[in-house]
């Protein structure tokens, strides 16, 4: 049982504030992806909870004990590092095995969880070699094995993939879910890949100036961004955003469009529709067509509504070319609200 | 057009010579007296003295064998070993910890520090003999061996900090954080991971500290009169004793420096920031 519990934590360097008003709790045997532009803190919080940095504020508890106070080894936890951090005076064996040589376990015991988890992440091929003899793939699986063979409550990942080649990465995520999934322990997974955390998380916390903004499962995040960072942030294009005049009660003026609502007493509000959610109608926002990138399966067109830049994927049979004008409506069901001032989501 | 195409390969080639010749020079300013040390370390006693002088080594072992049986030579020899053996031990336990914290700890004056550990550089030791030879006679550490490597201490520290910080900062911090994690305090994780990473460069840095040691002379004359290491037993018989034992004499001062210095060259370089090839 290993339940992550983060209660106000924050962190200054100096002058500079890394973290505010952490709160997060993680649940047991979770896959936890903190998500958010470089810089944003997320490898600061990973390393509170690992115990490499301390926090200036706020407690951490897992399975239920505070463990702010105590040193990387005996919080329960085990790290993978971003630039694998494999030992170079150690074969790939000995490394596997390190932690349980630190807790004293007998030879045996040693080997035989060594192999189990070599076998797991198929590097039982190398355990006799040293890490300047291995591939950055290959130290990636040996630094996961040697976190797994530690089994620990709690393993911690900080972009463990993004030193690897686009194709090594997605073939790496999968298996890395999977493993996971096995081994059940809870995990914390840094990363600043949207696309590996929407693959990969029971849960994304999307993660701003050292604030999280919003912790929900990958399609809640996607579909109801709990403010506007995160609906600028998440989904490749982003959200269409157009600011919106009041037009009676729960009725708004959007680029010459009246749509349906919340009922706010705000001077204007963003609209924000994501670009596969419009349709081509007879009705509609007049979109002056800029450019065209034919995708394959999709047509992305990137056009100026109300003078501002309007992203539409549309079906790749349609003609479509510069200059055009298009009148697109957006699917109402997936239209979102948000406050310009609070930039928080308005129902 | 052509005056330019022509002349270019021209002015090249004529650098090329230049360099070549500047390379033969300094190679030679080096490697010929070398030369003749050894030459005249390798001949007998008689052709050392004589007139002119061979080319080619006879391989006789008489100016050495005259070295060894000088009165005073093989224990001046001894303390020399002993004065560098103690300055090797002492620089590394005093210079690795510093270097150590210079290269993971941020803390206040650390750029002070450094600069101080060069400055340590600046004072001329003719400057500093009388007061330390006083000092010693007043604690009773004249004349000792321990009281000189304490002093050529002083003189390696600073290079055993600054090899040992690049040494240190080569290390990523991942790598301790790594074993952290996995179980280690500071201290194993230091003993486990670290050191035996930097044992090599460890290694470097006390032999370049011995070889500060080995060559010093300034302090040794001053500091010693019973006790004397070779550098200062040599130099108080320069004038007395024959050609050969010169020639003797600097050839063992010589040789086990070079060969030290050439064995470490790679970790001078990265003290300067200097890639190594
Ligand atoms: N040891 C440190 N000293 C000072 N500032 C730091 C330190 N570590 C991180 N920071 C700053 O804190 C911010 C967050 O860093 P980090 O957590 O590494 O971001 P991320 O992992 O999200 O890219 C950055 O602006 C970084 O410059
Ligand atoms: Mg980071």
């Amino acid at each position: 049982m290993a339940v992550i519990e983060i209660k106000n934590v924050a962190k200054r360097f100096g002058n500079y504030q890394a973290l505010s008003d952490i709160n997060l709790t993680i649940e047991d045997q979770e896959f936890m992806v903190l998500l958010g532009a470089s810089g944003c803190g997320k490898s600061t919080l990973l390393r509170i909870i690992a115990g490499l940095e301390t926090a200036s504020e706020g407690e951490v508890w897992i399975g239920g004990k505070r463990i702010d106070h105590l040193p990387p080894k005996d919080r329960g936890i085990a790290m993978v590092f971003q630039n694998y951090a494999v030992f170079p005076h150690l074969t790939v064996f000995e490394n596997i095995g390190f932690g349980l040589r630190m807790q004293k376990l007998p030879n045996d015991e040693v080997t035989r969880r060594v192999t189990r988890v070599a076998e797991l992440m198929h590097i039982d091929a190398l355990l006799k070699r040293y890490s300047g003899e291995l591939s950055g793939g290959q130290r990636q699986r040996v630094a996961v094995a040697r976190a797994l063979a530690m089994e620990p409550d709690v393993i911690l990942m900080d972009e463990p993939l993004s030193n690897l080649d686009a194709l090594l990465r997605m073939e790496m995520r999968a298996e890395l879910k999977g493993v996971l999934a096995e081994s059940n322990t809870t995990a914390i997974y840094v990363t600043h890949d949207q696309v590996e955390a929407m693959s990969m998380a029971d849960r994304i916390s999307v993660m701003h100036q050292g604030k999280i903004v919003q912790a929900a499962s990958p399609i809640e995040v996607y579909r109801n961004p709990a403010a506007e960072f995160v609906a600028g942030f998440i989904g490749n294009p982003p959200m269409n955003f157009l600011t919106a005049t009041p037009a009676g009660t729960g009725q708004w003026q959007v680029a010459g469009l009246a749509l349906d609502g919340p009922q706010s007493g705000a001077e204007t509000l963003n609209f924000a529709i994501r670009p596969e959610d419009l349709r081509l109608s007879e009705m509609g926002m007049q979109a002056k067509v800029k450019i065209v990138e034919p995708l394959g399966a999709h047509l992305l067109v990137t056009c100026e509504v109300d003078g501002t830049l309007f992203r539409a994927v549309l079906d790749s049979d349609l003609a479509v070319k510069r200059g055009d004008t298009l009148t697109l409506t957006p699917q109402p069901d997936r239209i979102r609200w948000f406050d310009p001032v609070s930039t928080r989501a308005v129902a | 057009m052509t005056a330019v195409t022509t002349q270019a390969p021209d002015t090249r080639r004529a650098g090329r010579t230049v360099y070549a010749a500047a390379v033969v020079l300094l190679c030679a300013w080096v490697l010929v007296p070398l030369y003749f040390l050894f030459i005249n370390t390798l001949s007998s006693p008689d052709t050392v003295n004589s007139f002119p002088k061979p080319f080619v080594p006879e391989f006789d072992t008489g100016s050495l064998a005259f070295f060894a049986g000088f009165a005073g030579m093989l224990s001046a020899l001894k303390n020399s070993i002993l004065v560098a053996g103690m300055t090797m031990v002492m620089s590394i336990l005093i210079g690795a910890p510093a270097g150590y914290a210079l290269s993971r700890f941020d803390f206040r004056g650390k750029e002070v520090f450094r600069l101080l550990i060069l400055l340590t550089r600046a004072f001329p030791l003719p400057l500093l003999a009388l007061p330390l030879a006083v000092m010693f006679i007043r604690t009773g550490l004249d004349d000792t061996v321990f009281g000189l490597a304490l002093v050529h201490t002083t003189l390696a520290v600073p290079f055993a900090v600054l090899i040992t910080f690049s040494l240190f900062s080569g290390i990523p911090m991942e790598l301790e954080e790594a074993a952290w994690t996995l179980g280690c305090t500071r201290l194993t994780a230091f003993t486990k991971v670290v050191l035996p990473l930097i044992l090599p460069g460890i290694t470097a840095s006390a032999i370049f500290a011995f070889v500060i040691s080995w060559n010093e002379v300034f302090a040794a004359a001053v500091l010693t009169i019973e006790n004397r290491t070779l550098t200062a037993f040599l130099l108080q018989n320069l004038d007395t004793s024959p050609l050969h034992l010169k020639f003797a004499g600097g050839f063992i001062l010589v040789v086990p420096a070079l060969i030290f210095i050439f064995a470490v060259r790679k970790y001078l370089f990265a003290m300067w920031g200097i890639a190594n090839r």
